[in-house]
C-alpha cells in the first residue's frame, strides 16, 4: 500500500469520488485556479473544470448558501472554508438552513464542508481554532475529524456519501507532517466507530484529530514508567462511539479526556459527563480533562505552546490519574 | 453523637445477627429539614425492610452512602446538621430570611438597635460547614475514599475494602488492588467478617442463625449480582434477544441463600390430612360480626388454625423443637412464624408472634393482623423476624390443595394451609348410616425434619390437630 500525507488522502479520496460521482463538485476560494489555500485541489480545476471546481467570491454565505441550493436540487457539494474559524460568517446558512432542512422538509442536503483547523503553527486567533464542539451541539449536523490519512480518505468518501451537512474538520498541522498507507481502491470509513490507536489496561484516554498524536507520544513515554495506556481516537464526534468509550472505561477505568479545542463547552464535557452517568460504577478516579484554556489562540509560539495541550500535560495527568 | 452542631446517622443494628444493610431509598435530601424521628431512609437487610427514623432534627447536610450500596452496621450514612447551624451562610445563621427585609427599617431606627447582636449568636462561624470531617469515608473504617468501582467489586464480593492493602494516593484501594485481593484468594481465606453472635444468647440466636449474606457470597467466587443499582452489568451476562435482567434485593439473596441451605440441612417429609372446618366456619361466622365491630378485627380461618396448632405443639414437643448441635431442644414457648407474601409476590418474609401460647383466638388474629400488615408496609423491626420455633404458611389463598413448604431454619417443622373447598363428604347420620354431606374440607400439611420427627409422631401430630379443628369449642377459647 503506497503512503501518502493526510492532506495527499484527502485529495486523492475527493478526487476519486469526483470522478466516480457526477454530483459531487468542489466550491470555495481559490479552490480553483490556486488549487486552495493549502493545494488539497491542485490541478482538479485542469481536469474537471470550471464548473465542478468552482472559485468562489470571497463570502462564506455564498459558498455555504451556494451548497444548500446545489444540494437540495441533487448535487452533492463539497464546499471548502480557506480555514475552520471562517465558518462563523457561515452560520446562519448552515445552521438555520442545511441543518434544519431535512427535519423540516424531509429532503436529503448532502453538503460536505471541509474546515482546515487547529493550530501549532503560529495561525493566530482566526486561523487556528477547533470550532468542532459549536457544531456538534447542533442537531442536524455530522461532525468528523480524522486522524490518519486512511481514516481522512475513508472518512470523506463517507461524507459524500452521507444525505446530511456533514463538517469535515481536516487538521491542518496533520496535513504534510503526518504519512501513513493509504488504500487505492476506494473504501468508505463508517460513522460512529472508534478507534484503538493504541492498547492500554491503566488509563484510558478518549481524543481526536492531531491530540490522538500527542496522546499517544505521552503513552509511549509512560510506558517505560510501566504505565499502560489506550488511546482511543474517536475519530466522529457525531455520531460517537459511546459504547467504545464505556468499553474503554470499564476496562481501565480512568479516563483522561484530552482535545485541542478550549475547556469550557468543549465536547469533552459531554464524554465526561456521559462517562459519569453511563459508567460512573466502573470509575476507579475522577474523570480528568485536558483542553485549552478558555482564551483565544494565541500568536506568539511561546505562547501558543502554552494554549495548546503539549505531550508534557498529558504525561503529568495520566501519571497522576495512574498514581490515584 | 449529636455534637450539638451535627446528628451523625449510622446503619443501625438491625438485630443479633445482622452485620449489614443496604440504603433502598434515601426519603430525605440534601439540604432537606429533618424532624427528629421523621423517616429518613429505607434500608433492607437479609431479614427485614425497613424505615430509619431520624435520630435528630435540623437538616440534612451530607448523605455518604448512596442507594443501593451495602454497608456494614454502624457505618456513617449521613450527617444531619443542628438546625441553627444549617444554612451554609456563614453571616448571621439565626435570622430567617425575613431578616433583609426588616433590615432597613433598623438602620432607620439609629443606632439603638445595637449592631452585633446577630454575631454574638453565633459565636463559632466555622461549625455550621460540614467540612470539620473531611474524610468522613463511605466504608466507616475512617482509613480512605472507595472509589465507585471499588465500591461495586467489593459489594460483589463480599469483601470489606478497609482490609486490603491500597497503593493508591493516601492509602487508597485502587480497582487492581482490590481484584488482586479477590484473584489471591485472600478473600476467601479471611475470616468470615461478620461472625453471628451464636453463643451469646441462646435462645435468640440460635432461633435465627440465617446467616448473613456476604460470607455466603464471599465463599461463593461468581459472586451474585449485587444488591440495588444500576441493571447494566447485570445484562452485560449475554443476554439473548427478548430476555432481561434485573438487580437483585437483599432480600431475594437471603431467600435464596436460606432456602438452598434448609434444603440441604433438613431431610423434608410432608404430611398431608383432611380437615372437616364446618365447625370452624360455623363459629367464625359467629363470631366475624362482634370481633369486626368491638375489635376491628377479623377471625380469619389462619387464626383458628394458629390457635389449635399451638395447643398441639404443645403435645408434640418435638415438632416445636431444634437440633442443636448433639442435643434435641425442646421449648415450653411457641414463636410462631407466619410467612407473608409481599406486594406482588416477589417477597417472602416470616415474622414471629413471640409467645403465641399467650394468646386467645382474638389474641391470635390481632397479632397476624398485625403483623403481615406490618410486613407489607415494611414496618417490622428486625427483632419481629427473629427466634421463630415453629411456622405456619398459608399458599391456600389461591386455591392451591397441597404443598411441600421448606422449612425455616433452624426449626424442625412447618405448617401448611391449603383451600377451603366444599366437597361430597362421607358421615354418619343419627341412625349411624354413611350419608354424603357437602362439607368445607381443608387440606392442611405438616413438613417436617425427618431428622428429629418420625412419621408416626408427625401422623399423630395432625391427626391431634385435625381432632382440635373439628371439634373446636368455642368456650375454650
Amino acid at each position: 500500500m503506497p503512503e501518502k500525507t493526510y492532506l495527499q488522502a484527502i485529495s486523492d479520496g475527493l478526487r476519486q469520488e469526483m470522478r466516480r460521482d457526477p454530483r459531487v463538485f468542489v466550491l470555495g476560494e481559490d479552490v480553483g485556479v490556486y488549487g486552495g489555500a493549502f493545494k488539497v485541489t491542485l490541478g482538479f480545476q485542469e481536469e474537471f473544470g470550471p464548473w465542478r471546481v468552482i472559485d468562489m467570491p470571497l463570502s462564506e454565505t455564498a459558498i455555504m448558501g451556494g451548497a444548500t441550493g446545489a444540494a437540495l436540487m441533487g448535487m452533492r457539494p463539497v464546499a471548502e472554508m480557506q480555514f475552520a474559524d471562517f465558518v462563523s460568517c457561515a452560520w446562519d446558512h448552515l445552521v438555520t438552513v442545511a441543518a434544519k432542512q431535512h427535519y423540516r422538509s424531509g429532503t436529503p442536503i448532502p453538503i460536505v464542508l471541509r474546515l482546515p483547523s487547529g493550530g501549532g503553527f503560529s495561525g493566530g486567533p482566526f486561523h487556528s481554532q477547533n470550532p468542532e464542539s459549536s457544531f456538534a451541539h447542533i442537531p442536524g449536523l455530522k461532525v468528523v475529524c480524522p486522524a490518519t490519512p486512511e481514516d481522512a480518505k475513508g472518512l470523506l468518501t463517507s461524507s459524500i456519501e452521507d444525505p446530511n451537512p456533514v463538517l469535515f474538520f481536516e487538521h491542518k498541522h496533520l496535513y504534510r507532517r503526518i504519512k501513513g498507507e493509504v488504500p487505492d481502491d476506494r473504501y468508505t470509513t463508517p460513522f460512529g466507530e472508534a478507534r484503538v490507536h493504541r492498547q492500554g489496561d491503566d488509563v484510558t484516554v478518549i481524543t481526536w484529530g492531531a491530540m490522538v498524536y500527542t496522546a499517544n507520544e505521552a503513552a509511549g513515554r509512560l510506558e517505560q514508567e510501566d504505565i499502560s495506556v489506550e488511546v482511543i481516537d474517536l475519530r466522529t464526534l457525531i455520531p460517537w462511539d459511546r459504547e467504545a468509550v464505556l468499553s474503554s472505561v470499564r476496562k481501565c477505568s480512568k479516563v483522561l479526556v484530552l482535545h485541542e479545542d478550549t475547556r469550557t463547552g468543549g465536547f469533552g464535557g459531554e464524554i465526561a459527563a456521559t462517562i459519569a452517568e453511563e459508567a460512573f460504577e466502573d470509575l476507579d478516579a475522577p474523570v480528568k480533562r485536558i483542553a485549552a484554556p478558555d482564551c483565544p489562540v494565541p500568536f506568539s509560539p511561546p505562547l501558543e505552546k502554552a494554549f495548546i495541550p503539549q505531550v508534557d500535560d498529558v504525561v503529568t495527568a495520566l501519571r497522576d490519574l495512574a498514581a490515584y | 453523637m449529636a455534637t450539638g452542631t451535627q446528628t451523625e446517622v449510622v446503619m443501625p443494628q438491625m438485630g443479633v445477627s445482622v452485620a449489614e444493610g443496604t440504603i433502598t431509598k434515601w426519603l430525605k435530601q440534601v439540604g432537606d429539614a429533618v424532624a427528629m424521628d421523621e423517616p429518613l431512609l429505607e434500608i433492607s437487610t437479609d431479614k427485614v425492610d425497613t424505615e430509619v427514623p431520624s435520630p435528630g432534627e435540623g437538616v440534612l447536610s451530607q448523605i455518604l452512602v448512596e442507594e443501593g450500596v451495602t454497608v456494614d452496621v454502624g457505618t456513617l450514612l449521613a450527617v444531619i446538621a443542628a438546625p441553627e447551624a444549617a444554612p451554609a451562610a456563614p453571616a448571621e445563621p439565626t435570622v430567617p430570611a425575613s431578616a433583609a427585609a426588616t433590615e432597613p427599617a433598623r438602620e432607620a431606627e439609629g443606632p439603638s438597635e445595637p449592631a452585633p447582636a446577630p454575631p454574638v449568636e453565633a459565636p463559632p462561624p466555622q461549625p455550621a460547614a460540614p467540612q470539620p470531617q473531611p474524610v468522613a469515608a463511605v466504608e466507616g473504617n475512617g482509613k480512605t475514599f472507595v472509589s465507585p468501582v471499588v465500591a461495586r467489586i467489593a459489594a460483589e464480593h463480599g469483601v470489606d475494602p478497609g482490609r486490603i492493602p491500597g497503593t493508591g494516593t493516601g492509602g487508597r484501594v485502587t480497582k487492581k488492588d482490590i481484584l488482586a485481593f479477590i484473584e489471591s484468594g485472600a478473600a476467601q481465606a479471611a475470616p468470615e467478617p461478620q461472625p453471628v453472635a451464636e453463643p451469646a444468647e441462646p435462645a435468640v440466636a440460635a432461633a435465627q442463625p440465617t446467616a448473613p449474606a456476604p460470607p455466603a457470597a464471599a465463599t461463593t467466587p461468581p459472586a451474585p449480582p449485587r444488591p440495588a443499582p444500576a441493571p447494566a452489568p447485570v445484562g452485560e451476562a449475554g443476554l439473548l434477544p427478548g430476555e432481561s435482567a434485573e438487580p437483585m434485593t437483599a432480600m431475594r439473596r437471603g431467600v435464596m441463600e436460606h432456602m438452598r441451605r434448609s434444603v440441604d440441612t433438613s431431610a423434608h417429609v410432608t404430611s398431608a390430612i383432611e380437615v372437616d372446618m364446618s365447625k370452624v366456619v360455623a363459629i367464625r361466622e359467629r363470631l366475624k360480626g362482634e370481633y369486626q365491630k368491638s375489635y376491628g378485627v377479623n377471625p380469619t380461618y389462619l387464626a383458628f388454625i394458629a390457635r389449635a396448632t399451638v395447643d398441639a405443639l404443645n403435645d408434640y414437643p418435638w415438632v416445636n423443637a431444634e437440633i442443636r448441635g448433639e442435643a434435641i431442644v425442646t421449648r415450653q414457648f411457641v414463636n410462631l412464624g407466619i410467612a407473608v407474601s409481599l406486594a406482588d409476590g416477589k417477597g417472602l418474609i416470616v415474622p414471629v408472634i413471640k409467645h403465641a401460647e399467650d394468646l386467645n383466638l382474638l389474641g391470635m388474629a390481632r397479632q397476624i393482623a398485625d403483623v403481615a400488615e406490618r410486613a407489607r408496609t415494611k414496618k417490622l423491626l428486625p427483632d419481629d423476624v427473629q427466634g421463630g420455633t415453629f411456622t405456619i404458611t398459608n399458599p391456600g389463598g389461591y386455591g392451591t390443595f397441597h404443598g411441600t413448604p421448606i422449612i425455616s431454619q433452624p426449626q424442625v417443622g412447618i405448617l401448611g394451609t391449603y383451600a377451603l373447598v366444599k366437597r361430597p363428604w362421607v358421615v354418619q347420620d343419627d341412625l349411624g348410616q354413611d350419608v354424603i354431606a357437602i362439607r368445607p374440607l381443608m387440606n392442611i400439611t405438616l413438613t417436617y425434619d425427618h431428622r428429629l420427627v418420625d412419621g408416626a409422631y408427625a401422623g399423630q401430630f395432625l391427626r391431634d390437630l385435625r381432632q382440635r379443628l373439628e371439634t373446636w369449642d368455642e368456650t375454650s377459647y
